[in-house]
């Protein structure tokens, strides 16, 4: 026997599970302004700090601060808040919905608004999103109708998807927002290639994707950023760490050993780390990142550091795994909140004005889902015709399907 | 017209799709300056620019993944996979993306890839670079799947592939690149340039995706069979001294039931035959539309002949590839029952 201490295999635990006081005392929060703004030449090495850090942009005064301040207008601003309020209420809605036996599934994005609307008002309403099941925010702020999202849960006789996909794994490439899939990970790599077809063409149209804390552990992470790298690919590529994959905690994902964002300094990829909760700060990353892509600079990685309010999804209970509660002690508070305290601090809002928009929100939201559920709900019988179920496997449809499609009857 | 082997023709396809459309593009690994280890990319960098033909890591997955998303743009990729047998880190790009998108979009967006790959055994390549796993694309819905068995239709098929806007797998059967090998190993092979198929034009024509070809008219029996196995066959049908109807499908999905049914009615024998290994393979989907559609016609029970449902084993090829001694006993029995 060599004289060795036995090995012994780790196995990540979060810190705290249900029964425990809400604790985030181990994270660092930095104050807002205290990271540096490099130039969008920088190499990737030159971004370690930045990617082991946090941007924060709004301060605990309800000011912006430090050298991200990105300089928005107060229009913009307010139509972001507008935006997240909209993605609030149509979640809080079809949530309801879906408990009410109205559809089969829904999932909230709450908390993690800022991520979505925040972007999607610092890109160019031309330029690609393959975005997760998490950035309906993307489709609200693209003017996409809401009564169409509702259909599309639905699964209703207007349902743009005709009643194929599983609820909000909506698709509108006149919006720019690509189909969504519940195989995680997938679309990453794919952003990639339509980076590489705009920048192929001369076109000036970038692209965004979007993924999980949870998924990057998937190897069309690794191949995303390897390909991105290699062809400069004008891409942003987003990783949204909420702190969970339905009960798996960041550290199942590899979080615990180094930061989601570091990981692109190896494949020579600029990383930033922001706040995810703080649109300010959301808007200068991806603006510099977008910089950055339409420069030929190629791709930037940005983790968005926030937490997973609700459950996955419908079919999930937080409470089973994490304390009750702890959304409430995240130290860097809720996205919508943060802006409206900051408009105010400008001037520019009251807390009147807020809830005279949260009630017309929650009347425009109310009307929509009271047309939508004119068109039929999920199991109402109110459905597309039977015989599209056989459309779009191919172009053209071939004869073994039409064969198929005549012994149903249809 | 010219004299081209399968690898020129297939280079003669991309040259003159490169040429027509701009949007088309192919990169894969070693494709770029090299021009591929087949040579099927030969001087396509050089003539058309490296922004068109281009080396990609070693990433499957990759090289499909972003092929989709070019697709989505609007792009027709097209894409090599070195051999068949690499393809399986790109399968769930292949099925649960490239073959649904359009399904799942309702028609917003789709994926008009093309996929090349060098497939099937006979060159001493051991288990990672002889398969044949075409079955395991032809059973997803949503993805086309073509093998050409000479020169002539590799060109013209490959052509069709690209201007398709489903996405197509293009499997090569890398045995017969260089001739219409029969099988018989111990035989030198004819090279293509004896053969009538070998005369090829160098412009643009098609040869329609979904249509079978009869390859010998016969009265005895029909072959059903694609790539390699067409020589076989056709060498065993010979040898035997069998009247057989050789068809041979070209395209796998979808499969051109007509030919398959007029054939089959005529002979009222089947014989099923592919390299690959035989449970689940392509064969038991023939088999069973030759049941479903011509049960009345048949004289005899449908056979099949395909590889052992082992790995393919790199010292025992030739009692692995399904010979032409195997498919004319084939034959025998099904004119004896």
């Amino acid at each position: 026997m060599k004289n060795r201490a036995p090995l012994s295999l780790h196995i990540p635990e979060p810190r705290l599970r249900p029964g425990d006081q809400p604790d985030f005392s181990h994270i660092k929060v930095l104050k807002a302004g205290e990271v540096r703004r490099p130039d969008i030449n920088v190499t990737a090495k030159n971004t370690t700090d930045i990617a082991y850090s946090l941007v924060r942009v709004l301060g605990e005064d309800d000011k912006v601060h430090g050298p991200w301040d990105p300089h928005v207008d107060v229009e913009t601003l307010k139509r972001g808040l507008r935006n997240m309020v909209v993605t609030r209420t149509f979640d809080d809605r079809m949530y309801r919905a879906q408990r009410q036996g109205k559809t089969s599934f829904y999932m909230k994005c709450t908390g993690e608004e800022a991520i979505a609307v925040s972007q999607a008002a610092a890109l160019d309403p031309e330029d690609m999103c393959f975005p997760t099941y998490r950035q309906q925010g993307l489709l609200i702020s693209r003017g996409y109708p809401i009564v169409d999202m509702m259909n599309q849960i639905y699964s209703n006789e207007r349902d743009p998807l005709k009643g194929r996909q599983l609820p909000i794994m909506y698709s509108s490439k006149k919006h720019g927002f690509f189909s969504i899939a519940g195989n995680l990970a997938m679309h990453y790599s794919q952003a990639v290639g339509w980076a590489m077809a705009s920048a192929y063409k001369g076109d000036d149209r970038i692209c965004a994707a979007w993924i999980g804390d949870g998924s990057t552990a998937e190897g069309d992470f690794h191949t995303a950023l390897t390909f991105a790298a290699v062809y400069r690919a004008p891409v942003i590529l987003n990783v949204v760490n909420n702190q969970w994959a339905i009960s798996s905690y960041q550290g199942i994902a590899g979080g615990d050993e180094s930061t989601f964002a570091a990981r692109g300094i190896g494949y020579g990829i600029p990383a930033l780390r922001v706040d995810g909760n703080d649109f300010l700060a959301i808007y200068a990353v991806t603006k510099w990142a977008a910089d950055r892509a339409h420069a030929n600079l190629g791709p930037t990685l940005i983790e968005h550091f926030t937490y997973r309010v609700e459950g996955h999804s419908t079919s999930d209970d937080p409470n089973r795994y994490r304390p009750a509660e702890e959304a409430k002690a995240w130290p860097f508070g809720d996205p919508i909140n943060r802006l409206k305290k900051h408009l105010i601090a400008l001037g520019k809002w009251s807390e009147a004005e807020q809830a005279a928009l949260e009630k017309a929100v929650d009347e425009e939201v109310r009307a929509a889902q009271k047309e939508a559920e004119s068109h039929g709900t999920l199991g109402s019988g109110k459905l597309p015709s039977v015989r599209t179920m056989f459309e779009d496997v191919y172009k053209e449809m071939p004869w073994h399907i039409r064969r198929q499609r005549q012994e149903m009857g249809v | 017209m010219a004299t081209m082997n399968m690898i020129q023709a297939l280079n003669s396809a991309m040259d003159v799709m490169l040429t027509k459309n701009p949007d088309v593009l192919i990169f894969g690994e070693d494709v770029g300056f090299f021009g591929g280890v087949f040579r099927a990319t030969d001087g396509l960098q050089k003539k058309h620019g490296v922004q068109r033909c281009f080396d990609s890591p070693i990433g499957e997955a990759g090289i499909v993944a972003t092929a989709i998303g070019m697709g989505a743009y609007g792009l027709r990729p097209v894409i090599e996979i070195q051999f068949a047998d690499y393809i399986y880190p790109a399968y769930d790009q292949l099925v649960s993306a490239a073959a649904r998108l359009r399904y799942r979009s309702a028609g917003d967006f789709s994926a008009p890839i093309t996929l090349r790959s060098p497939y099937g055994g006979g060159i001493f390549g051991g288990q990672t670079h002889s398969q044949s796993p075409e079955a395991l694309f032809t059973h997803v819905c949503g993805l086309k799947t073509v093998i050409p068995s000479n020169p002539y239709d590799a060109k013209g098929l490959l052509i069709s592939a690209i201007e398709d806007d489903d996405p197509v797998m293009f499997f090569e059967p890398k045995r017969i690149y260089n001739g219409p090998f029969d099988g018989h190993h111990d035989r030198a092979v004819t090279p293509w340039s004896k053969h009538p198929a070998s005369d090829v034009p160098d412009t643009y024509y098609t040869v329609p995706l979904g249509k079978a070809a009869i390859v010998r008219e016969g009265s005895d029996l029909t072959v059903l069979s694609y790539g390699t196995m067409v020589h076989v066959s056709l060498a065993a049908a010979l040898e035997a001294g069998i009247d057989a109807e050789i068809v041979d499908l070209r395209t796998l999905m979808p499969v051109d039931i007509e030919t398959i049914t007029q054939s089959i009615e005529k002979t009222g024998r089947c014989v099923i035959v592919h390299e690959a290994t035989r449970t689940s393979g392509y064969g038991a989907e023939l088999s069973a539309l030759v049941q479903e559609n011509c049960f009345y016609h048949l004289e005899a029970p449908i056979e099949r002949v395909a590889g052992w449902d082992t790995p393919y084993p790199h010292a025992f090829e030739w009692q692995y590839f399904p010979g032409p001694g195997r498919v004319a006993d084939a034959m025998r029995r099904v004119m004896e029952a």
